[in-house]
């Protein structure tokens, strides 16, 4: 299918929920992308993992009881990263088990509360490879508005996320709440990956989260020029991802996955001064 | 005059375990100390109760402003920031939540790395630096906040002979208009280039200008070492 194709597609009234689905998946990969920056500089994939797989027995809640599927995954997030937070503190045991732990028993929850629903297997694999269509009108405005806030927050707060990365033990020197600024971090990732579940999907969404920042990365030393870039290339891929996907009928989360891979090892080859390419002409 | 920083019967404990006791010191402007002992004798302790990082089980710590360089493995080096970055970092609190960073914090981040001579180098990503210049970038960013005393945690593991040589210089210079501690593992060049030497293992076991501390037992008791210690000779502290 060419391009022009997809774009009458995209303004054909009898197929409405295209256009949704492309502003969702668009949105969701900023509010990933610029997050993302953070997760990867931190070294916290592991954590986007967790809070990613922890929101679904709020999202499998929300679908028995008809509720809000946005509202029922960010409360599920929060209190996943909210125990995860404070279970770490407790010095013996690595967060990395903590997190461990506590993601795999969400996800399990999640599972036995969906079985409860009728239609289980195809509402169970929806959720977990995502889908295009059957997204209410509302939910784009929630979309929207989280986009809004997610990146006003991170405009407000960058330089004490900043502050903690780059050094935690100073970061609490200076008197910074270090505890705080963790869990606003942990539920600005929640935000985000709950309003990329939906087209994505919940085992995908961590490949928005990471890999544009990952490749943003290996692009730029400059954080503000990466903090720019991520974005970007997570929306450029959403929507080349989405395009290739209707074009040749495949899952949509899956497409905008490879998509994404495909732009990491280009950038892997071909980075400016880090890849490959320039490492062997150097 | 009253002391950059005086710790007055300083008890603290590390995860339940007693680390120091009684720990009384006075340091002022001008002096350059060495903070020397055997590990796990409470030295970084010592300095994170100074810090405040650090509930304290008895005694007082009164300070004006304490700036701490920890041990260059604690910061985050691949982070895509440059050195004014990572030392604008330190001011963090003081441009204040939400808020940015104004000319005139610019220009104290600069005048930091002008002391720590690294002004040429302050758009270059701190990946780059040698582990001498990192030194020097977390030197810069305590500097910024015009401490009254400087806390360095070990400034010199791992780096050559030249780069240590830069960093005393600069320290001994830092000294002159504030106070600077400095624990260390390099006892010879403590007793060297520091005014003063503080001993400690739990608590401090003495402490003076180095022509003082001549008394070989006080040294064998604070490392733990018999008379015939290597470390002894090479302190002329004993014949060789």
């Amino acid at each position: 299918m060419s391009p022009w194709q997809f774009l009458a597609d995209l303004t054909n009234p009898d197929l409405a929920f295209l256009p949704k689905a492309l502003t969702i998946a668009v949105l969701s990969a900023i509010m990933c992308g610029v997050v993302g920056c953070y997760v990867v500089l931190r070294g916290m994939a592991f954590i986007g993992d967790a809070v990613a797989h922890a929101v679904f027995p709020g999202l499998a809640i929300a679908f028995l009881f008809s509720g809000s599927l946005v509202l029922g995954g960010t409360i599920a997030g929060v209190v996943t990263a909210l125990l995860v937070t404070v279970f770490a503190q407790n010095r013996r045991l690595k967060e990395d088990s903590v997190i461990g732990i506590f993601f795999v028993a969400a996800f399990a929850l999640g599972i036995v509360i969906i079985s409860r629903a009728p239609g289980y297997a195809g509402s169970l694999q929806q959720f977990l490879f995502g889908s295009i269509t059957g997204i209410p009108d509302r939910d784009l405005y929630v979309v929207g508005a989280t986009t809004i806030a997610v990146l006003l927050t991170v405009f407000l707060l960058h330089k004490e996320f900043v502050a903690v990365t780059l050094d935690r033990e100073m970061a609490r020197a200076l008197g910074l709440r270090v505890f705080w600024l963790d869990l606003m971090l942990y539920v600005l990732v929640t935000l985000a990956v709950v309003m990329a579940v939906q087209t994505i999907g919940n085992i995908l969404v961590l490949a928005l989260l990471v890999t544009p920042a990952a490749t943003a990365r290996l692009l730029t030393d400059r954080l503000a020029v990466m903090m720019a870039l991520a974005p970007a290339i997570g929306a450029g891929c959403a929507l080349v991802g989405l395009y290739l996907s209707w074009s040749w009928d495949l899952p949509v989360g899956g497409t905008v996955v490879l998509t994404l891979t495909g732009a990491f090892l280009i950038a892997q080859l071909a980075a400016p001064r880090h890849g490959l390419i320039a490492r062997l002409a150097a | 005059m009253t002391a950059a920083l005086q710790m007055t019967g300083v008890a603290a404990d590390l995860g339940g375990r007693p680390v120091l006791r009684d720990v009384d010191l006075r340091l002022d402007a001008g002096d350059f100390t060495a903070l020397l002992g055997p590990n796990g004798a409470g030295k970084t302790t010592l300095m994170r109760a100074a810090l405040g990082l650090l509930p304290l089980r008895a005694g007082t710590v009164s300070t004006a402003s304490a700036g701490y360089v920890p041990q260059r493995h604690e910061f985050t080096w691949d982070f895509p920031a440059s050195v004014q970055d990572a030392v604008l970092s330190g001011l963090v609190r003081r441009i204040g939540l939400l808020r940015r960073p104004k000319v005139a914090h610019w220009q104290a981040v600069w005048a930091a790395l002008d002391q720590v001579k690294l002004g040429d180098l302050r758009k270059r990503p701190v990946g780059e630096l040698s582990g001498g210049q990192r030194q020097r970038v977390l030197v810069a960013r305590a500097l910024v906040l015009e401490p009254a005393v400087l806390l360095l945690d070990e400034p010199f593991t791992g780096l050559d002979m030249p780069a240590q040589e830069t960093l005393t210089d600069l320290f001994t210079e830092i000294a002159r208009e504030r106070a600077v501690l400095m624990a260390t593992h390099d006892l010879t060049a403590a007793a060297y280039t520091c005014d003063r030497l503080i001993l400690l293992n739990r608590t401090v076991i003495a402490s003076g200008p180095p022509a003082d501390l001549k008394d070989p037992e006080v040294w064998m008791r604070t490392f733990d070492v018999g008379p015939g210690s290597h470390l002894l000779k090479a302190l002329d502290l004993v014949g060789a």
